[in-house]
């Protein structure tokens, strides 16, 4: 009874050693709406933050002078609001990303997210360490271009353990970031753009390509 | 002409065979469990090819612990790699063939 077209069925080897390959090496989970609501959270974030430093310049504004209270209240401020934005985009992110990976049946936490992971915290950590640095002799004009640049090339990285589109995200991060060091002056709107508006235009994409239709 | 089915390696024939050695052509190194996740099959099964694998030379076993669970990680040989790039050329061949 082996009435078989001769070739469909290395052809069907073919495309499962492909599935396999793809899916035991990439975390291929990874949602388009975790980058839209991490990109929600930042925008809400750098909002909030505008309105802090609006504050303290009407402040000197109405009175002429601010006091070096102010300021490290200020920065204290900034502080805990980065860390609450950084929590609440993580949060619904993994969330997301949760989600996606039961539909699917597969397992979030497995070598390849730890893989993806590790990958992504690396530069991170540099660069967290690098700008911890520059806080200690109070250079704040280079936060967000540092930001953006240490996340891009995380991005980047990352790109070879996750769908491979991340990439461009990396690479529009990085640009941005080195463009902003250019007008330093205006760090929050480059940080809103980089965390905000390009991760949902990225989600929004990544959300048509490969979720949509599932 | 060739008979095109001269280059398909018979061990490759099995898809949970198939399967692991896709894996860990692009894994250095990868566990039993998660091996077992990815192919969906159950231990006995998996098992049995594995020492298959092992027999002809195509993979290499490296027992290791965890705390004081056993933690058995599998990684391919050079042998395997090539004797596994050989067949996909083989069956790539085969669908050219019949193109």
């Amino acid at each position: 009874m082996e009435e078989k077209l001769p070739g469909t069925s290395s052809l069907n080897d073919l495309s499962d050693i492909r599935r396999i390959m793809e899916r035991s090496s990439r975390f291929v989970s990874l949602s388009g709406l975790s980058g839209v609501a991490a990109g929600i959270c930042a925008i809400g974030g750098a909002w909030v933050a505008n309105r802090y430093f609006s504050n303290y310049y009407g402040a000197y504004n109405s009175r002429g002078f601010t006091t070096g209270d102010d300021f490290s209240q200020l920065k204290l401020k900034l502080m805990l609001l980065g860390a609450v934005v950084f929590l609440l985009a993580f949060a619904s992110s993994y969330y997301l990303t949760w989600r996606k990976a039961r539909k699917a049946g597969l397992p979030v936490w497995d070598h390849t997210s730890k893989r993806l992971a590790w990958n992504m915290l690396v530069p991170l950590m540099a660069g967290g360490a690098f700008i911890i640095g520059m806080l200690r002799y109070d250079v704040w004009i280079f936060v967000a271009p540092a930001c953006l640049m240490f996340y891009g090339l995380a991005l980047v990285n990352a790109s070879k353990y996750t769908l491979s589109d991340i990439r461009y995200l990396g690479y529009c991060e990085i640009v941005l970031g080195t463009v902003n060091m250019l007008y330093p002056g205006y760090g929050l709107w480059f940080w809103a753009a980089g965390f905000g508006v390009l991760h949902i235009i990225y989600g929004v994409i990544m959300w048509n390509k490969y979720e949509r239709n599932n | 002409m060739k008979n095109p089915i001269t280059g398909l390696n018979k061990i490759f024939d099995n898809r949970i065979r198939l399967g692991v050695m896709s894996v860990l052509m692009v894994n250095e190194e990868i566990s039993f469990n998660d091996l077992k996740q990815l192919l969906e099959v159950t231990d006995g099964n998996l098992a049995t090819h594995l020492v298959n694998l092992e027999e002809n030379g195509f993979i290499k076993v490296h027992k290791g612990f965890i705390g004081r669970k056993t933690n058995t990680t599998y990684s391919i040989t050079r042998q395997g790699e090539k004797a596994f790039s050989d067949h996909i050329s083989a069956l790539e061949n085969m669908i050219k063939g019949v193109k």
